[in-house]
């Protein structure tokens, strides 16, 4: 991989305010993200209509389909939502390593937890200026685990028991996933957490649309233009927090030993490739 | 009562007078009302000739009759027939005439002489709070009798919401600790008959299947006979083409409830709840609540009475302090952050004016 090669750097010191590029989000990455982003757009819309439905249509009820075709974005685009998730967990494993961010929580990396804090200490006007990311901060890194990557498993998880509900007991949906209503009780339960789940990816979309944008104007490095071409353009020359500084000697920071496995972990800093 | 064998169910009916055209009318009725195939119907006729009658055995604990109530009014088949021909009930302190000693000899009769072979049915619950004093039978706690009888049933049938998941006197905060029957008997087959009531023709369907088949029904994932229980009412409902269409009832007065259009949303519960109401229905199939314009309240659901209100189709939540649905929560929490994140931009632009030229 060559996120950290020196020769993609585009140093264009005319201007002083594009210093270094690199390509971070491949191809699949950035189509799952705007797909999942439409996907997403269409469950809140319709889920909402389907909980809460429009005003009664008038005429025969052979006339109209209304709720019918609500239900019927719905489930097209959970199903487009499910398989993209799919599709992008397998990408984690076959792209490069910031395919991986959004499906780690690195629990046990205190150095990652102290970086999580400066972060949050910059939103909240506490730090001078943030430090460079090629790929998520940790607050960010932390926001996307949960919300998108274990958020999207338990919206899933629980669209299918309930789409499982009407297709029948002997539908493989039931059969995969209708476990899921006696686990919370029952069918009620699932619907009112299912709803949750909506609002809470909401609200990590408003949270997430903000920060990309006011990341964009305020800190260092590009947000929104790198998840449409894939490349991280930073604005100065600092060296970014989760890339290894060539001079710098290894700290406390863990490394991979290998880089397709991903999960040996090894203290020598030998083929170092940092852990974000 | 004691008898040298007992009858089977042909030999009782052929003895009160019943062609057998019409018992095989009727064999055929009870397969259709099972939802089997005319290829089962001689196996429902074979049991009925030869098989001895099951003895069942009915207790009762917390309850409030409405299934013995519901019971009774079974049409198809008639409740005389199941409990005079198909089984042998013999033992419900509600129905039967003896009382006191006499009757609670019975069961340590029944349970002797068809040890493992008997039915025990359950309506209503033990309370395990004050060691059961709650509820007494005889002199001795429910939850005492309940055990001794279950020791040695063949199977264990839950009449009601009440036994299978604890209904009303297990709704918060539950001062007896009314218990559901599974979670006090762990070691028996139970059939799970959930509803307040159930169905009359769901429970003597049930009773007919195990006498029929010699075995339990098959059961789904929270111990419901899928016959009856694998669909919602929401699946069957006869005003489903009005919820497809995005006909909707707004109030119990306008215009749509006259016209009988989708209870959705007055709360109907039909979309969450597992019953055959909409397919079975109630007084030999004369209506249900929906049809008489009323949403369904999920009376066959687990824990029904603590969800929230009967007219919510969302639980609420209690953690707050407040009582409140996953909407008013979502909604409340959106708000919250989108004022902070207009706060936070603001509060950017300015430290960003401060800055300007800085980098």
């Amino acid at each position: 991989m060559t996120t950290s090669d020196p020769s993609q750097d585009t140093p264009s010191p005319s201007t002083g305010r594009f210093l270094k590029a690199i390509y971070v989000y491949e191809v699949p990455v950035r189509l799952w993200h705007w797909v999942n982003a439409l996907a997403i757009t269409v469950l809140a819309v319709t889920g909402y209509l389907i909980g809460s439905p429009l005003p009664s249509t008038p005429g025969e009820a052979s006339a109209n389909f209304l709720m019918g075709y609500i239900r019927f974005a719905h489930f097209a685009a959970g199903y487009v939502f499910a398989i993209g998730f799919l599709g992008r967990l397998y990408w984690a494993f076959a792209g490069n390593h910031h395919a991986k961010q959004l499906f780690r929580f690195p629990f046990w990396d205190g150095h990652w937890w102290a970086e999580l804090f400066v972060e949050a200490r910059w939103y909240l006007f506490l730090e001078r200026e943030p430090k460079l990311y090629v790929g998520h901060n940790p607050l960010a890194q932390f926001a996307m685990f949960w919300v998108i990557g274990i958020g999207s498993v338990f919206m899933i998880v629980t669209g299918f028991a309930l789409y499982g509900e009407g297709a029948g007991v002997d539908s493989w949906q039931d059969r995969v996933f209708g476990w899921v209503i006696p686990l919370f009780g029952q069918s009620q339960d699932v619907h009112t957490w299912h709803h949750l789940g909506m609002w809470a990816i909401l609200l990590f979309v408003m949270v997430h649309i903000y920060a990309a944008v006011r990341e964009d104007i305020m800190s260092r490095q590009s947000i929104v233009s790198t998840m449409v071409s894939g490349v991280r353009t930073f604005k100065d020359a600092g060296q970014p927090a989760d890339e290894d500084a060539p001079a710098e000697p290894a700290h406390s920071r863990r490394f991979h030993a290998g880089r397709k496995g991903g999960a040996a972990k090894t203290a020598t800093p030998h083929a170092p490739e940092p852990v974000d | 009562m004691p008898m040298a064998r007992l009858e089977t169910f042909y030999e009782v009916m052929r003895r009160q007078g019943i062609t057998r055209r019409s018992f095989l009318k009727y064999c055929s009725l009870t397969a259709a009302a099972l939802g089997l195939g005319p290829e089962l119907v001689p196996q429902i006729v074979h049991a009925m000739e030869n098989k001895p009658r099951t003895p069942v055995l009915w207790l009762h604990g917390l309850e409030c009759t409405c299934c013995s109530e519901s019971f009774i009014r079974s049409a198809h088949p008639l409740v005389k027939d199941v409990v005079l021909s198909m089984i042998s009930l013999d033992y419900d302190d509600t129905l039967m005439a003896s009382a006191g000693h006499q009757a609670e000899a019975i069961l340590d009769e029944v349970m002797e002489k068809y040890k493992g072979n008997y039915i025990l049915a359950v309506e209503g619950n033990p309370p395990l709070n004050q060691d059961g004093m709650s509820c007494i039978i005889g002199g001795k706690p429910f939850l005492d009798q309940l055990r001794k009888v279950a020791k040695d049933a063949k199977a264990v049938i839950s009449w009601g919401s009440c036994a299978s998941f604890g209904c009303v006197q297990a709704a918060r905060p539950n001062p007896t600790r009314a218990t559901p029957v599974h979670e006090v008997i762990t070691d028996k087959p139970i059939i799970k008959v959930p509803g307040c009531p159930p169905i009359a023709e769901v429970m003597t369907g049930v009773i007919t299947y195990m006498l029929a088949f010699d075995r339990i029904p098959e059961l789904d994932r929270q111990g419901r006979p899928k016959m009856f229980y694998s669909q919602r009412i929401h699946d069957k409902c006869y005003r489903r083409p009005h919820f497809d269409a995005g006909q909707f009832v707004e109030a119990f007065d306008d215009e749509g409830a006259r016209k009988g259009h989708c209870l959705y949303k007055v709360g109907c519960k039909g979309p969450t709840t597992y019953n055959a109401c909409s397919t079975v229905r109630w007084n030999e199939g004369t209506s249900f609540p929906i049809q008489s314009g009323h949403g369904c309240i999920g009376c066959s659901e687990d824990g029904f009475w603590d969800k929230g209100s009967w007219y919510a189709r969302l639980s609420d939540f209690h953690q707050f302090g407040i009582e409140a649905n996953a909407d008013q929560v979502g909604a409340t929490a959106a708000i919250g952050v989108g004022g902070v994140i207009a706060a936070h931009a603001a509060v950017s632009a300015l430290k960003r004016a401060q800055h300007k030229g800085d980098v």
